[in-house]
């Protein structure tokens, strides 16, 4: 016993960064309870018209795999090898420097080393380079290459899917190897086996049937947005009467289902419905709400091009059939790097829209020149910037916020000053993470691209340690007590962490908080946020 | 000298050797980064776990006092509850200190009682350590059968959706 110490310590010493082939690929995959979502349900991958729809579940031994599984993940990488040029870059210029190793969340959170995005690569590499290298068809394991065999195919399902796609390791590549990517590649094979999961493919589905994640019907989501209108009454005495699918208005507003559905996004969706209302009273504004291009959000982006695809191609159809000059997104992530990353030359050009201007203080949102769609953020901060709000934000007071980048807004699309410039015009106390946990290095919540379920909880809580860890620090040091975000995948992801991290900090939507210090004309004194809390000041009168 | 000095004298040396034990139960590539990186941000889980044991060496050498250590241990146990632990792997850590001490502070020079002293402060920190990692578990599990209540289901109750309690 008494000489193990000083053994441990010079094994830590010692131990290389680099990877080396031999060893990781000896450990065999074990797939644990808490890290992984439920295999998806038969009948949604039916209806995305996906391989292999079957009940599986990943724990079995038999994962009820074609026969020829072998080929089709062979003929799958060829054809993806020939397609993207980017994959084929990034299987073969990685030097393993291990720059990006210790830069992934899940790494950082799990202690798991095949979490090093290097690794994650690596797994794919591997195969490519058995399959399609001279070297390594020739030296094998020597050249870091070994055959695809079934263990092989679970540490892919289990690690692919323990990616969230956030690119915070890309920062962090000399050679800009997208790790993101290379797990969008491995999944879209994975499918090709029919290897989804549940959280992904089941709102893919409903999405493509009735517009959004949850399949909620058209008439439950007016349903849902009139409920919203009478709690807005009820703070402010006035009734909003929103659009839904108005020919000729001005502005289709699209935003993620979370929002309309989801505590606490159910609050920033109020918000934006108070801010349509403001905008209409006082400015003739007309923006209208789709039940058909119901959903922003995209989980067709975990799945494959295809669906991705597919599923965006229902907001440009909309704007198209209700004529509007251009569109307005909600507060949402992966939407908005799908719109910046991708629709226009998957879905556009949208050339029956206009060049997004902003009607009531003409700037011309340059950015949008192509995708014709504008963030609220941008737009928010237009309006602000302009005088256009009546605002008062000591009615926001009692939150000391902090705010968290969304990988997608920021790394996705290189947003990060609109919606600080918009926090700032609406509160007055907002306190900044350290600096390397935000902006372009922010730390995702480690529920992104699909993984935000139940039963993977560990997971989640893992990955999202290095965010929850910066958030504990500004409220142990300025006693921040609310984490806003522009991402409806956040406000559904944070909540949790928080509550597991640092419990005394709740999360917020950009717009909510706007609309928190919003001033509508003719609104009766009030005494409670949209939550229903007393506003500072207030506690008395709301007793 | 007693036990409780003798401790405080050799503070800095345990608390190495006793980061190096823990930070052990990890992977090879992930023990050099968590015991080498030092920023907090980038690395919570090496620098949480070396403040907490930090802590608790310093109070294991002042009055006890059952909360203060409940307080240290809490940040490094609410890390290894969500990890690829055992119960077991996840808190053993806590035993290991008696190794440690009792190479750092040869048994000869100490009395029976003040060892009894020692280990009773170990077995103690133990128990809080694994009453803290179940709520953590408990936690979780809470947070699982929540998730879709508290999100959705909440939403469309407010809205006065559901008719029914969801029959799943
Ligand atoms: S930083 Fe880039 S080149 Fe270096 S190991 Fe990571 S992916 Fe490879
Ligand atoms: S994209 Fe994000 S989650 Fe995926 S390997 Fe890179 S840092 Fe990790």
């Amino acid at each position: 016993m008494a000489d193990e110490t000083p053994k441990a310590a010079q094994l830590l010493a010692k131990i290389n960064y680099t990877p080396q082939a031999k060893q990781w690929m000896d450990v065999p995959v074990q797939i644990r309870k808490g890290m992984y979502c439920y295999a998806g349900n038969p009948k949604s991958l039916e209806y995305l018209g996906f391989p292999n729809a079957r009940q599986w579940n990943p724990v079995e031994e038999d994962w009820k795999l074609p026969e020829n599984w072998q080929q089709i993940l062979h003929e799958g990488f060829k054809e993806r090898l020939e397609r993207f040029r980017s994959i084929k870059v990034f299987m073969d210029i990685c030097v393993r420097c291990g720059a990006c190793a210790d830069k992934c969340h899940f790494f950082i959170g799990t202690g798991d080393p095949k979490n090093m995005p290097v690794l994650r690569a690596e797994l794919l590499r591997s195969i490519y380079r058995n399959d399609f290298t001279t070297a390594g068809k020739l030296f094998g394991k020597l050249a870091g290459a070994r055959p695809m065999t079934l263990e092989v195919l679970k540490e892919w399902w289990y690690y692919l899917f323990q990616c969230t796609e956030c690119r915070r390791c890309s920062l962090f590549c000399p050679y800009g190897i997208d790790t993101a990517e290379i797990t969008i590649f491995g999944r879209e094979l994975l499918n090709l086996l029919g290897l989804n999961i549940d959280w992904i493919a089941t709102p893919a589905a409903n999405c493509y049937r009735t517009g959004n994640h949850l399949g909620i019907q058209p008439h439950a989501f007016k349903d849902m947005i009139d409920f919203f209108c009478d709690d807005i009454e009820t703070i402010t005495g006035l009734k909003p009467e929103p659009n839904f699918n108005m020919k000729g208005a001005d502005i289709l507003f699209v935003t993620p289902s979370g929002d309309v559905f989801a505590d606490p996004g159910t609050y920033t969706c109020m918000g934006y419905i108070m801010l349509f209302h403001y905008l209409k009273e006082k400015y003739g504004l007309k923006v209208t709400w789709s039940t058909y291009a119901s959903e922003g959000g995209n989980f067709g982006f975990f799945t494959s091009h295809e669906t991705m695809k597919r599923l965006n191609a229902k907001m440009y159809l909309e704007a198209k059939r209700l004529g509007v000059k251009w569109i307005l997104g909600g507060e949402c992530g992966h939407m908005w790097r799908v719109i910046h990353q991708y629709m226009d030359t998957m879905n556009g050009p949208a050339d029956f829209l206009q060049e997004p201007v902003n009607p009531i203080t003409g700037t011309k949102f340059e950015n949008a020149k192509s995708t014709k769609m504008v963030h609220i953020a941008e737009f928010l901060a237009d309006l602000i910037k302009h005088g256009k709000l009546d605002l008062k934000p000591e009615r926001n007071d009692n939150k000391i916020l902090t705010f968290h980048d969304s990988c997608n807004t920021s790394r996705g699309m290189g947003m990060f000053d609109e919606p600080r410039y918009v926090i700032q015009n609406v509160a007055n106390h907002f306190y900044e993470m350290p600096a390397n946990t935000i902006r372009e290095q922010t730390f995702c919540c480690g529920s992104g691209s699909g993984l935000n379920a139940g039963e993977n909880m560990e997971q989640r809580m893992a990955g999202g340690l290095p965010r929850a860890n910066a958030v504990k620090y500004v409220h142990e040091k300025f006693g921040v007590n609310m984490l806003a975000c522009v991402c409806a995948i956040d406000r559904a992801a944070l909540p949790p962490l928080m509550q597991y991290w640092v419990p005394e900090v709740q999360v917020t939507g950009l717009t909510e908080l706007v609309a928190n210090a919003l001033v509508l004309p003719e609104e009766q004194e009030r005494t409670t946020d949209l939550r229903g809390e007393p506003l500072p000041g207030m506690e008395e009168a709301d007793e | 000298m007693g036990l409780i000095e003798q401790l405080a004298l050799q503070k800095q040396t345990i608390v190495h050797k006793w980061f190096a034990r823990v930070i052990a139960s990890y992977p090879a590539e992930t023990a050099r980064f968590l015991s080498s990186q030092k920023d907090p941000f980038a690395n919570p889980v090496g620098q949480t776990t070396r403040q907490s044991l930090t802590t608790l060496i310093e109070l294991l050498t002042s009055t006890p006092d059952a909360a203060a250590m409940r307080a240290a241990l809490d940040p490094v146990m609410r890390i290894r509850a969500v990890q690829s632990f055992s119960p077991a792997q996840a808190m053993g850590f806590v035993f290991e200190l008696k190794a440690i001490i009792r190479q750092e502070l040869p048994a000869k020079e100490l009395t029976l009682a003040q060892w009894a002293t020692m280990e009773q402060r170990i077995d103690q920190m133990a128990l809080e350590a694994f009453d803290l990692y179940m709520q953590c578990r408990e936690k979780i599990y809470e947070l699982k059968a929540n998730e879709m209540k508290d999100r959705t289901y909440k939403a469309f109750a407010k809205a006065g959706l559901i008719k029914e309690p969801a029959d799943e």
